[in-house]
């Protein structure tokens, strides 16, 4: 059997001004084939102005198991949020 | 639906009991309305399920180009034909978008061709039936399109987040199918009486076969209760049916054609259209092997896979040969 090829990880910007998004994957031998697939696959409908193709094996993920250990700090951190002052209405707009 | 008869554990929905801590965290996420993501815990029978579903529903997309594609060189005009160009274009992506979330399950996309061409998996009974004249491009659009949306309207909100996502995707664009179907068929049911007939015949041949894509009643079915329970599975194939005969009739009506079937009667009490089941045997028929159109369906996939060795195999050498040549300098 052939080798399989790669899969990739597509990125698209949808208006100028956004950031990129992920959008999918598809397979395709090298990334220049990777952004043509993309075009075909992920914008037939004026759906970007901009594609990033990443190899699926050349990303790194956090694992579901560490959500607590990764996330919960910042939970008890609530000045973090303007909110967190009370401004008297006198100040004015801040 | 283009996905039927799609098995499950086979043991129906385990009682919360026997359940192991695991499982019972990840059903309590599923009844909180939580998307699963590829990485997070799930039952065996869930990914199994879920790989045998998408697959199926992606193998259908890609074989249903065949029908279509039929006709893209004998499209009456070009405006007809830039339009089924783009319908194909669209399902040759659905099938993209579907194959590329049942690989997040851990099955690699040159497995799922395998088990399609080896006869492991399956495609939808509908693709199995031909087309034999242009009105039957509209009958395709028409019925087999919206019988698909009804199933896929719901499926947005599966449990299984590469799944749901991909159903967005898919529903946003499956609109411009129905429509240009409607579209084919208001023409031809407008046009001359030769033309009337072609639509009133593709109607006839096409209805049975889209109640059909729902499969065989499933109220009883265990498969379909885990299913269910999972959220891979969101009405029961009576409902959907019920829901494409009640939206189909009365459009059919102002097409002014007639629904082959001399029991179809609007039911005062409930509200719904009444009407014949199509004949149950013909669709196992055409699981197994003998529908009409299903060797040459296999065939054509067969050859598109084998005459296609060389340029997959070609352009992996070049991409080695280039990135060897990268780094070397």
């Amino acid at each position: 059997m052939s080798k399989e090829w790669p899969l990739w990880e597509i990125f698209i910007r949808g208006q100028h001004g956004m950031s990129h998004r992920h959008v999918g994957s598809l397979h395709a031998p090298d990334a220049e084939m990777a952004i043509r697939n993309a075009r075909d696959v992920y914008t037939r409908r004026n759906e970007g102005v901009s594609i990033w193709v990443v190899k699926a094996a050349d990303i790194a993920a956090s694992s579901p198991s560490d959500k607590g250990p990764l996330y919960e700090p910042s939970e008890s951190k609530v000045y973090r949020h303007p909110t967190f002052f009370d401004i008297p209405d006198d100040v004015g707009a801040m | 639906m283009y996905a039927q008869m799609v098995k499950s554990t086979g043991q129906g929905v385990k009682p919360r009991e026997d359940m192991s801590p695991e499982e019972r965290h990840f059903q309590d996420r599923v009844d909180a309305n939580e998307k699963i993501e590829p990485k997070d815990w799930m039952p065996d029978g869930y990914r199994k399920t879920l790989i045998r579903q998408i697959a199926q529903h992606a193998h259908s997309e890609v074989v249903g180009q065949l029908p279509e594609g039929n006709w893209i060189t004998r499209a009456p005009t070009l405006e007809r034909k830039a339009i089924l160009l783009a319908k194909v274009q669209d399902e040759a992506g659905h099938g993209l978008y579907l194959y590329c979330a049942a690989e997040t399950l851990g099955i690699s996309r040159d497995e799922l061709t395998e088990k399609l061409l080896d006869g492991s998996m399956k495609y939808s009974s509908i693709f199995n039936y031909p087309t034999l004249t242009w009105a039957d491009i509209g009958a395709v659009g028409w019925l087999v399109d919206g019988a698909a949306i009804m199933n896929q309207v719901p499926l947005q909100r599966t449990s299984y987040g590469p799944y749901s996502r991909a159903m967005i995707r898919i529903c946003k664009e499956e609109s411009f199918h129905q429509r240009q179907g409607f579209d084919i068929m208001m023409k031809m049911a407008q046009g001359t009486e030769a033309q009337r007939r072609m639509a009133q015949d593709a109607l006839n041949r096409f209805w049975y076969p889209s109640l059909m894509m729902f499969g065989p009643s499933d109220k009883d079915s265990v498969h379909s209760a885990q299913s269910m329970a999972w959220k891979i599975k969101i009405n029961t194939n009576d409902e959907l049916r019920q829901k494409f005969v009640d939206q189909t009739v009365p459009q059919a009506h102002y097409l002014g054609l007639t629904v082959p079937d001399d029991d179809l009667r609007f039911n005062d009490e409930t509200g719904h259209w009444d009407f014949s089941e199509p004949d149950w045997s013909e669709f196992y028929e055409v699981l197994k092997g003998n529908g009409p159109c299903n060797e040459e369906r296999m065939a054509a996939r067969r050859k598109a896979w084998d005459d296609g060795a060389w340029v997959r195999e070609g352009l992996m050498a070049h991409a080695g040969k280039r990135s060897h040549r990268t780094a070397a300098e």
